[in-house]
């Protein structure tokens, strides 16, 4: 009764993906990233760190330990599961949970960044900003992600962006983290769906 | 899973398990401020109530409308159900009304699969005790109350071992959890008087026995079912106070359970016959908590069951559209991104 | 004076003869016969079987014909190659007087599809408690010889006792629908694994078979004849075959439904499949077929019980007991007695037409094919395949557990007394 999320990015075998960005790219842009958090949030102390599951998590826990080499402090992070908020939830089959770990402190009068793997549609960050205000009342809200493919579908845009990505809606983006697939990479590669499947792949990369 | 819920057996391990971690999601949402999610919103719950039952009522109440599901609650008691109006003409009306799910608390063995099987609604019926027959989301509320204090979060209950005390014969927990709890790999032994024990047990996946003091040095959980007081003056057994001898949990028979062990009870108890106080109110009896684990669980449920596409539903509507719902039947792939952002401006 | 020709027929499942109908009677049985100006019935590959016996069948009528008339239950007996039905006693009135049994006689004779024997009751109101004017039904024009309170057990002993005892005076028979009531309060389906996981209440096989025994011994010791309704374990087929061994004269029939279908179909919870006796396990439905078989069970008898939609179309427990069978009873008896080797048609003829009858002492019914004898026939087409479709049934109501099934054979044919009242398959 549940899809694997991650269904939509595999189902395309033909022609071979090409990879856009490689692990050390990977771990650079993050680096990046981390120092424009610091000085736009003017040190980051009250920054939290939201992933949405289930790379963005692992994006979200990278960017701690960088905030903490570059500050010395610990940086709050969690995770945020959108499942529940979702707006095309009755156009699949009921979907797994993934777990909502919000830190100790909470999320009041602080400063959240989500973070995602792929920008694309903008649904996805739509539906945290609803279950974000479920949780609690943030000073701010950001988001970060490593790759931004564009057609956006709602007036969303990102606050950091470890690559903008150029795609045509044949195109499928697929990211390989480490601590779920074994590999860092980011892969271009073409959908054998036509185009207007794209909201499936919007909808979770 | 299936689109109904109607008996333990109708899930498998991993669907099990599946119900059980959605439920530990949702029972973080108990902790929030905000104890709702928006997810099944525009859908229609009926609890369909031909039994009083206001614990089994309330909870799923609550976990519906925890999930911004609307909610009816129809009542056998004063109705035209009482009046002789049969159970076809009831799930008619419901119908009628939009019914999404219907969960269904009837005091016949089998009226939810009558219900899910006879063609007379297309919404999924979630059976909420049946007779002596099944209860499945007591089953599962108990399996996810076991879980945390046994075996932790993520994992099945293999080995665990779980001991239901009472009238198995008239007890539709202890059948789902006998079904559940093996599902999960629990060991699980029967304990009552010979009286209340159905013919056919042997050939239950679970051990049987008479003697109390037997287990409960062996139990990780023990389960005391109530004791109804219609079965005292039928030769069941002699008396209340021999029951409460044999098969009741007392003080001293609960020192001799292992350190670990929880003493459970699905309610209402009947303090004195099954339960001594002492027992019932000691922090090793989970009666309580079960019943809190009982909204997470039936959230968990109701989620599982209605909120992702539901061709059958889609079908049905297609007689009665509802403009604020995108039906999955008519709208094509490429449409599905307008539909959907209809229903967000909606909201 | 009609004159009917049956050219080919296997009779009684034998060599192929021709049998020639003059009114009435069965005027010969041969080869190559000819008969000027003769209706002619070709039956090659067809079997022709003495017309059949039903010792127990529900017309419902008087009281609930909304479920079946004494006219639309007689065509489905007749559409099911019967040319003779016993009418149970619980209608509304209750058969348990002279005037109700002779009314439901008089009907029967009237429509002509099929004889109605009314079967008298017991005790007065089927309340087991006073005895009701079996004589005087004896004595009536319907000359009533079966007295049951089919539906209830008469579990009082002395009642039986007694009952037992005074049809002696004019060779009656007490036909026991035994079900000790105690052991079946609020029973719902066999007892034993299956409802056990279902949560519903079980109904022993010791139920019947306890009151079995007892009648079995009653009947010896008053030296009276008894038959058992609706047989439905193996260890009631012990108890008889026990009483028999005696020397007693204990007699029983079976249902189709008992020979075939058993307790797993109740997981389904559909009320189809809800009947008195109950279905039971494989086990019995063996035993039951070896019974009938080797002649323990006299015979086979519908207990024909047509309920209207609604009394089916509930939860189970609402739900009323029993199954119609007029129209399916030779398909099921042909697919679980004779395609199994079980039985030869000529055991089929004891088993539904002449042992029947006899226990009824039934005139003219279930003779043999024979120069002289009543023309009550039947012919069946056993090669035929088709599913079971409670659309096309003459009876009033479609409870049948069989829709959608496969059954073999198929009547083609029925005479009552020369007359046809089915020919090619279909109702005249």
């Amino acid at each position: 009764m549940v899809d694997d999320r991650s269904t939509t990015a595999q189902a395309a075998p033909a022609p071979p993906a090409r990879p856009v960005l490689e692990a050390p790219d990977i771990a650079r842009v993050l680096t990046r990233i981390a120092h424009e958090i610091v000085e736009r949030a003017k040190g980051a102390d009250d920054v939290v760190l939201l992933g949405i599951p289930t790379r963005g998590v692992f994006l979200a826990r990278r960017l701690a330990d960088k905030l903490a080499e570059i500050t010395g402090r610990t940086t709050q992070v969690g995770s945020l599961d959108i499942t529940m908020y979702r707006d095309d939830l009755r156009l699949h089959p009921p979907r797994a949970l993934a777990r909502t770990e919000i830190p100790g402190d909470g999320v009041d009068g602080r400063l959240v960044v989500l973070v995602d793997d792929v920008l694309f549609s903008g649904r996805t960050i739509r539906a945290a900003l609803d279950a974000l205000g479920d949780i609690g009342r943030p000073r701010a809200v950001q988001l970060a992600v490593l790759v931004d493919r564009g057609h956006r579908e709602l007036p969303i845009r990102a606050d950091y962006v470890g690559k903008n990505l150029p795609t045509s809606l044949r195109e499928t983006v697929r990211v390989l983290l480490t601590e779920e697939d074994g590999r860092d990479s980011v892969l271009l590669g073409h959908s054998r769906r036509e185009p207007q499947d794209r909201t499936a792949a919007a909808a979770d990369q | 899973m299936k689109r109904h819920l109607i008996s333990a057996a109708d899930l498998t391990r991993d669907d099990a398990l599946l119900v059980l971690d959605t439920a530990e999601e949702m029972a973080r949402v108990a902790d929030r401020p905000i104890k709702k999610l928006p997810t099944l919103r525009g859908r229609t719950v009926v609890n369909l109530f031909f039994e009083d039952s206001t614990r089994t009522r309330i909870s799923f109440e609550a976990a519906a409308k925890r999930l911004s599901a609307d909610v009816i609650n129809f009542s056998a008691k004063g109705s035209s159900v009482s009046k002789g109006e049969s159970l076809k003409d009831t799930a008619l009306t419901l119908e009628a009304m939009g019914a999404d799910a219907v969960v269904v608390r009837h005091h016949a063995s089998g009226a939810p699969q009558r219900l899910a099987t006879s063609g007379w609604i297309n919404a999924s019926v979630v059976n909420a005790g049946d007779g002596t027959h099944e209860h499945p989301t007591q089953a599962l509320l108990d399996a996810f109350t076991m879980r945390r204090h046994l075996s932790g979060v993520g994992r099945d209950l293999a080995g665990r071992r779980v001991t239901i005390v009472g009238d198995i014969l008239h007890s539709r927990v202890a059948r789902s959890n006998v079904l559940l709890l093996n599902t999960l790999g629990a060991e699980v032994t029967l304990v009552a008087p010979p009286t209340l024990l159905p013919i056919g047990v042997e050939q239950w996946p679970c051990q049987v026995g008479y003697d109390l003091d037997a287990v409960l040095a062996k139990s990780d959980a023990v389960m005391m079912l109530r004791v109804q007081r219609e079965r005292m003056n039928a030769a069941f057994f002699p008396t209340e106070r021999e029951y409460s001898r044999r098969y009741g949990l007392d003080g001293g028979r609960m020192a001799v359970l292992p350190e670990h062990a929880i003493v459970m009870h699905p309610g209402p108890m009947n303090r004195g016959m099954e339960i001594t106080a002492e027992v019932a109110d000691s922090p090793r009896c989970t009666a309580v908590e079960q019943v809190a684990n009982g909204v997470s669980t039936r959230m968990a449920v109701l989620y599982l069951l209605l909120g992702g596409s539901e061709p059958a539903l889609a079908t049905a509507r297609a007689e009665e559209p509802r403009p604020e719902e995108p039906r999955a039947d008519d709208a094509r792939p490429d449409d599905v991104p307008t539909e959907a952002a209809r229903t967000e401006e909606s909201k | 004076m009609s004159t009917i020709l049956i050219r080919g027929a296997k009779v009684l499942g034998g060599e192929a003869r021709d049998v020639l109908i003059e009114g009435e009677t069965v005027a010969a049985v041969g080869t190559g016969l000819a008969a000027e100006g003769a209706r002619v019935v070709e039956a090659d590959g067809l079997i022709l079987l003495p017309g059949l016996v039903d010792l127990h069948t529900h017309l419902r009528e008087p009281g609930r014909e909304d479920s079946e008339t004494v006219l639309t239950g007689t065509r489905a007996a007749a559409a099911g190659g019967y040319t003779a039905v016993h009418a149970m006693a619980n209608t509304f009135p209750v058969a348990d007087t002279a005037g109700v049994v002779e009314q439901v006689w008089r009907l029967g004779r009237e429509y002509g599809y099929c004889d109605v024997q009314p079967v008298g009751a017991v005790t007065v109101g089927l309340e087991g408690k006073k005895l009701a004017e079996l004589g005087a039904m004896a004595d009536s024009a319907a000359q009533v010889r079966v007295f049951s309170d089919d539906g209830k057990c008469v579990d009082d002993a002395v009642i039986m006792r007694r009952a037992l005892e005074y049809v002696k005076a004019f060779g009656g028979v007490v036909a026991q629908h035994a079900q000790e009531p105690r052991l079946t309060e609020g029973a719902q389906m066999n007892e034993g694994t299956v409802s056990g996981e279902l949560g519903l209440t079980g109904w022993p096989a010791v139920a019947e078979e306890s009151i079995i025994a007892r009648d079995v011994l009653l009947a010896a010791h008053v030296g009276s004849r008894v038959h058992i309704c609706h047989l439905s374990t193996a260890g009631s087929v012990e108890i008889v075959r026990w009483a028999k061994s005696k020397g007693w004269d204990v007699t029983a029939e079976v249902t189709p439904h008992h020979l075939l279908l058993t307790d797993e179909l109740v997981r389904s919870y559909n009320p189809v499949y809800k009947v008195n006796p109950p279905l039971r396990t494989e086990a019995d439905v063996l035993a039951l077929r070896e019974a009938l078989a080797d002649g323990t069970i006299d015979c086979v008898a519908t207990d024909h019980a047509p309920h209207p939609h609604e009394d089916k179309d509930c939860e189970w427990s609402a739900a009323a007991m029993g199954m119609v069978g007029l129209e399916t009873a030779l398909s099921v008896v042909q697919h679980t007695m004779v395609d199994t080797g079980l039985l030869d048609w000529a055991g089929v003829a004891d088993r539904m037409s002449a042992r029947p009858a006899a226990i009824g002492r039934l005139a003219g019914h279930g003779r043999p094919i024979a120069e002289g004898e009543p023309a009550n026939l039947v012919l069946l087409d056993p090669a035929y395949r088709g599913v079971v479709n409670p659309a096309g049934f003459a009876s009033r109501s479609r409870n049948t557990p069989y829709e959608g099934r496969e059954l073999p054979g198929r009547v083609t044919a029925t005479f009552l007394r020369g007359h046809a009242t089915v020919m090619d398959g279909k109702l005249t």
